[in-house]
């Protein structure tokens, strides 16, 4: 397939900016036209899609840095630089966030109130999301990384559940906050780097940061504990995104008022945005420092892995007016579970480990898009999501149940599904290293399991509960959203080669780099 | 014997490979068909899964008779291809074939092929029939495929699955909350095993520089050992028990041996083909597997772990009255046995017990589906006097139970025979370990007991339920072939072809005669006192149980193992849980994260307070009401009256002069 080499050679600009095309059509159709919109959303959601797979088949698997580079001078007074580009690390983010994002244009055709506003965001969204995995110049990696906030907030906090504005504001100060510390950062990557760039690329060449020993507020700082200190700050301003303990209460928040695509894209792209700056940013820019902080990184990691496991079972435990019995709540806990597995494998620096972390990030995407999309669609039937509220619904609903039990089990880890592959392979890697954090991140896997299949009993198992008696089974267009990721599931927990193929030279170059400390 | 054809068909391929490629595949395209579109076939497509694991089952007698007909013990065909290749790092998936490998799938192949033709029958009218086709074909070929693979990481992988289709099949009937809460338990408690044997993965994977084969794994260890220690156990130790958790959890094993008696909800074809003959076996496979792994010390272990559950599980049996609950207390103790064998390192006969054992307990189990299929009880209490009723049924199970008592000619007698002087061999070289043969001994005592007792009361006496006989009816011909098949196998002469194989391993005569006649002795007295109480009630059972009233009392509840677990673990979780989430919500959030909500609030009002009073009203305003002030005083001054200003004017200037004056 050859299209015309004005698009061949833009590829990736055509990525970020068609959805902002969508946009710009969107605003033009008449509002009481909604069917009109979501296809249109449907089209521009699907041209990015297009754009990925074109990606992942001209991609050169055996070349570690950028390639579909472009790059011109945006403002040269301070040497910024439309630069963008992807290599093995951002590309599984790319194709993850372009599937997502043209499967929850399909779980949005329920959304009937201000479909016109709720598109343009949707839309603007993917184009933030997109612009972040591509971006090679800090500057336009902040402006994108901003970018996702605004129609993020408004998402949340316009068609969100009925804590809508308490999660949207806590949301977006919380991740503001993690953003002005970046911010920090950038600037006095710019500032201290000779000559002065926020070149991503340059910044990661060694020696580019002159520090000089300097004084803040009358304290004399060395030039490692300044980038110490920058690390942390950078870390933080990521680890809120990731959400890495004690950062993440954000996040059940957020998932559980946000819309069941909105939670998807959430926990599917938006929380892998958090370790993938640590792995576009921090490690290759601050390799020593990388390792300094990697023990911390590593118990950081078990802590979500266990810490998130209890939190989730917890909801089934707890009664509602304490804070539990929410379904949905239950998978953002998950997501903290299964992010930690992704740090405690970046955290190793072995080969299997980081491969696993990064492979984790793909799969859990998946997973747990999966898993929301299921929720919404019971939600979308029963309005509640409360645990103990169901009982033996698959009797009504044995297909629902059945893509229910596949999500399941794909996350707690089960041998011939994705998350398996990356997990084990995270657990090989970190046992090298940390063989006492990896023995106890195994309880982990035991509290999942307990926790999955719990919910499952509860809610699909036993005689049925009599007021469903008229439950649905899942329609059509509900199985349009899933069985891609289920087929995706299945595929890449035999056959993981593809996503690994992609990855894997990237990685052992990032790997080197921190490995030469 | 069956190559030239393969070569014929598929000229370029390895025949061995298209043979064992069938085998594996054929359940799991079985399974796909029947999975997704089974409701629409035929008779629902139950053909589909017995056809595929037909053609699996057809294939597997070919390499057998291939097998035997070699009378080489040491056969082995081994292939494979790469998986997860990265840099400097990589995993494998292989094939490994060897006796042990030929013989699991044998047993596989013909216990399952024999459910399936049996379920055809048992779940007729079920409503998912054909799904439960469907997890029986996907239960083959995972357990085919766990068989078959050549390093610990793909056997894991399989070891999960079969898991998976252990908790399907448990939970076939989950509308009974019963059924639901057994498949669950059943998962969990195995997967604590799996963990702990996911650990001995990780520690193999990292010690050996990342060698899973089992080949290698070998090969390393005849090379060089493992580095370092814990708790007094080395390294290599710690690891082999690692290892051995997932075998302790698989195959139900004392303390993670609570939920096999509970699987027993599931259908009762399931019961006798996963929960009897092979998956639960799979712990002792892999025990026989990765047997050279294993060091001295962790062999005892394994021993005394196998031996106690033994006798354990045997004592848990005399009580029951549910008759698949007798047969799952029975599985464990057999398994213990098996495992028993392995520790005290007679291997054939350990695994050589798993062959027969799958024959006569798969027989056992389908027997007494077939007296539930009549009965529509499960209670012992309610049965009695079947023996007329259902002559196949009562035959063929009294045949599986001679052999499982270990009662001469059958084939439970030559493998019980062999563990047992296998038993006595290790105590004349380790005489502390005496408790292993005495724990034996004891528990093929118990097995005739409480075997013959479930014979009595199902087939002879009179009918104590007159109501549930008159209905009662012989099993139809698709039920009663594979009892008679199973019953067939249960004797001993059956397996003459694998003497080559079995004579591998060696008893002193002397010891092994000693064996034969304690457990004669032991297996005769078992069922002679069974027939005391339970035929002549010489001795009446209801008076002994009140009698020795806590004993009985501890049996019946199963030494309260599942209490204290819900107690000293369950509940503390849960507890821990609730307590973690607490945290999250009052300390992180609403303390140290909605903490700051306030503190801002705080501050801006007194940053605005200070803005609005001290800066806006003091300052600023301030400024301007004093300049308003001093206008208005000195708006005074402006009285408009001339001869004032020109006082005032002369007045200063005569003060000006003064002052220049006084300057100057």
């Amino acid at each position: 397939m050859t299209l015309p080499n004005i698009i061949m050679d833009h590829l990736l600009t055509g990525i970020v900016f068609l959805p902002v095309i969508g946009i710009l059509i969107i605003l033009l159709l008449p509002s009481n036209r909604p069917s009109l919109i979501r296809w249109t959303s449907a089209a521009f959601t699907f041209l990015p899609l297009c754009i990925a797979a074109e990606l992942f088949l001209l991609f050169n698997r055996n070349e570690a840095g950028f390639q579909f580079v472009e790059k011109f001078s945006w403002i040269p007074t301070f040497n910024i630089h439309y630069y963008i580009g992807t290599d093995g690390l951002s590309i599984t983010m790319l194709l993850l966030t372009a599937l997502l994002s043209f499967l929850c244009v399909f779980a949005s055709w329920g959304i009937t109130q201000g479909v016109k506003g709720y598109f343009t965001m949707f839309l603007l969204l993917e184009a933030g999301m997109m612009g972040v995995f591509v971006a090679l110049d800090f500057f336009l990696f902040y402006i994108f990384w901003e970018l996702m906030l605004l129609p993020m907030y408004f998402l949340i906090g316009i068609w969100g559940g009925p804590k809508k504005e308490y999660a949207a504001i806590k949301f977006f100060l919380y991740t503001l906050f993690g953003s002005v510390l970046m911010l920090v950062v950038m600037l006095a990557f710019y500032f201290y780097s000779d000559p002065h760039t926020f070149d991503l690329v340059e910044l990661a060449r060694p020696g580019i940061l002159k520090i000089k020993d300097l004084t803040i507020f009358g304290l004399p700082i060395t030039i490692a504990l300044f980038k110490k200190i920058l690390f942390i700050l950078l870390f933080i301003g990521f680890a809120i995104k990731v959400p890495i303990f004690p950062f993440h209460t954000w996040l059940p928040l957020a998932h559980v008022e946000a819309p069941t695509p909105i939670s998807v894209i959430l926990a599917g792209v938006l929380l892998k945005m958090g370790a993938y700056g640590l792995l576009r940013i921090s490690f290759p820019i601050l390799p020593q420092e990388t390792y300094w902080f990697s023990y911390a990184l590593a118990i950081l990691g078990l802590i979500n892995i266990v810490y998130g496991a209890f939190c989730a079972m917890a909801q089934i435990t707890l009664p509602q007016e304490k804070g539990g019995n929410d379904w949905k709540k239950l998978i953002a806990y998950s997501s903290i579970n299964h992010m930690g597995y992704v740090l405690l494998g970046m955290a190793a620096f072995t080969v299997e480990g980081i491969n696993g972390a990064v492979f984790q990030m793909f799969n859990h995407g998946i997973t747990t898009g999966m898993l929301f999309l299921l929720v919404g669609v019971i939600y979308d039937r029963v309005h509640h999501r409360r645990i103990d509220g169901f009982g033996g619904l698959r009797v009504k609903a044995p297909i629902y149940t059945s893509i229910v039990a596949l999500a399941f089990f794909a996350s707690l880890g089960l041998p011939g599904l994705s998350s398996f592959i990356s997990e084990a392979l995270v657990f090989l890697g970190s046992f090298k290293v940390y063989p006492s954090l990896t023995i106890l991140a195994t309880i982990g896997i035991l509290i999942n399991a307990a926790f999955f299949l719990w919910v499952l009993q509860k809610i699909f198992l036993g005689p049925l509960n009599t007021t469903y008696k008229d439950l649905s089974d899942i329609n059509f267009r509900e199985l349009v959203t899933l069985v891609p990721l289920a087929v995706l599931v299945i595929f890449l927990g035999v056959f993981p080669m593809p996503i690994l193929d992609l990855m894997k030279i990237t990685l052992d170059k990032l790997l080197t780099v921190i490995q030469s400390v | 014997m069956l190559d030239p054809f393969i070569v014929k068909l598929f000229p370029t391929l390895d025949p061995m490979l298209v043979i064992i490629s069938a085998i594996l595949f054929s359940p799991l395209v079985g399974f796909v068909i029947q999975f997704f579109m089974g409701e629409k076939l035929f008779r629902k497509g139950d053909w589909v899964s017995l056809g595929a694991i037909f053609i699996s089952w057809v294939l597997t007698l070919f390499l057998f008779s291939d097998f035997v007909h070699s009378q080489n013990a040491h056969f082995k065909w081994v292939m494979s291809w790469p998986w997860i290749a990265l840099p400097s790092f990589s995993l494998g998936m292989g094939i490994l074939l060897d006796s042990t490998t030929i013989l699991m799938l044998l047993v596989i192949t013909t216990v399952s092929f024999l459910v399936h033709l049996y379920s055809t029958g048992y779940m007729q009218g079920d409503p998912r029939y054909s799904r439960f086709f469907a997890y029986l074909s996907f239960f083959s070929f995972s357990m085919i495929g766990l068989v078959l693979s050549d390093n610990l990481f793909a056997l894991y992988v399989f070891w999960e699955l079969v898991g998976l289709s252990s908790y399907l099949l448990i939970g076939f009937w989950f509308e009974k909350p019963s059924a639901a809460n057994a498949s669950k338990k059943a998962f969990i408690v195995t997967r604590v095993g799996d963990v702990g044997m996911f650990i001995g993965i990780l520690i193999i994977f990292f010690q050996t520089n990342g060698l899973l084969k089992f080949e290698d794994i070998f090969s390393f260890l005849s090379k060089s050992s493992f580095n370092g220690e814990f708790l007094g156990l080395s390294l290599l130790t710690l690891a082999g028990l690692c290892i051995f958790m997932g075998a302790v959890g698989k195959s139900a094993q004392f303390p993670l041996h609570i939920w096999l008696p509970d699987a027993m909800e599931g259908p009762t074809p399931v019961s006798a083909l996963i929960h009897a003959a092979t998956m639960v076996a799979a712990g002792v496979y892999l025990v026989t597997r990765m047997f050279p792994f294993f060091t001295p010390e962790a062999l005892t272990c394994i021993a005394y772990v196998g031996a106690f559950t033994a006798i354990f599980s045997a004592t848990m049996a005399l009580t029951h009255n549910d008759i698949k609950k007798v047969l799952a207390y029975s599985t464990v103790s057999q398994l213990g046995y098996m495992m028993m064998g392995l520790g005290v390192g007679a291997t054939i006969a350990g695994f050589f017990h798993l062959v027969t054992h799958a024959a006569f307990k798969a027989c056992l189990f389908l027997c007494s589906g077939s007296v539930i299929h009549a009965l529509h009880t499960q209670d012992l209490r309610e049965m009695g006097g079947l023996r007329k009723k259902m002559p196949i049924t009562f035959v063929t199970m009294l045949i599986a139970t001679l052999a499982i008592s270990g009662v001469p000619l059958f084939s439970g007698f030559v493998s019980k025979d062999m563990i047992l002087g296998g038993t006595l061999s290790f105590v004349s070289n380790h005489p502390n370990h005496f408790l292993i043969p005495i724990f034996g001994f004891s528990a093929a005592a118990l097995t005739a007991f409480y075997m013959f007792r479930l014979i009595f009361m199902t087939f002879f006496g009179t009918a104590r339920d007159s109501k549930k006989f008159e209905h009662a009816h012989e099993s139809p011909f698709n039920m009663t072939l594979p009892l008679i098949i199973l019953s067939l196998s249960s004797f001993a002469i059956v397996f003459t072809p694998l003497h080559f194989w079995i004579e591998q391993e060696e008893i002193p005569e002397n010891i092994h005669h000693l064996a034969t006649v304690l457990s004669l002795f032991v297996a005769g007295s078992g069922i002679l006192l069974s027939y005391l109480m339970y035929m002549k009630k010489v001795l009446n059972p209801d008076t002994l149980a009140q009698r020795f009233k806590y004993i009985y009392n501890t049996l019946i509840h199963l030494y309260w193992i599942d209490e204290l677990y819900e107690w000293a673990i369950l509940n503390n979780v849960v507890r821990l849980n609730n307590l973690l989430a607490h945290f999250d919500n009052r300390v992180i959030d609403q303390v140290m994260v909605d903490g700051w909500a306030p503190v801002t609030i705080q501050t801006s009002r007194g940053s605005g307070n200070f803005d609005n009073r001290v800066i806006d009203e003091l300052l600023v305003d301030g400024t301007g009401q004093m300049v308003g002030a001093s206008g208005k005083q000195t708006v005074k001054i402006q009285t408009g009256k001339v001869q004032q200003y020109i006082l005032v004017g002369l007045g200063s200037v005569c003060v000006l002069l003064i002052l220049l004056t006084l300057i100057l």
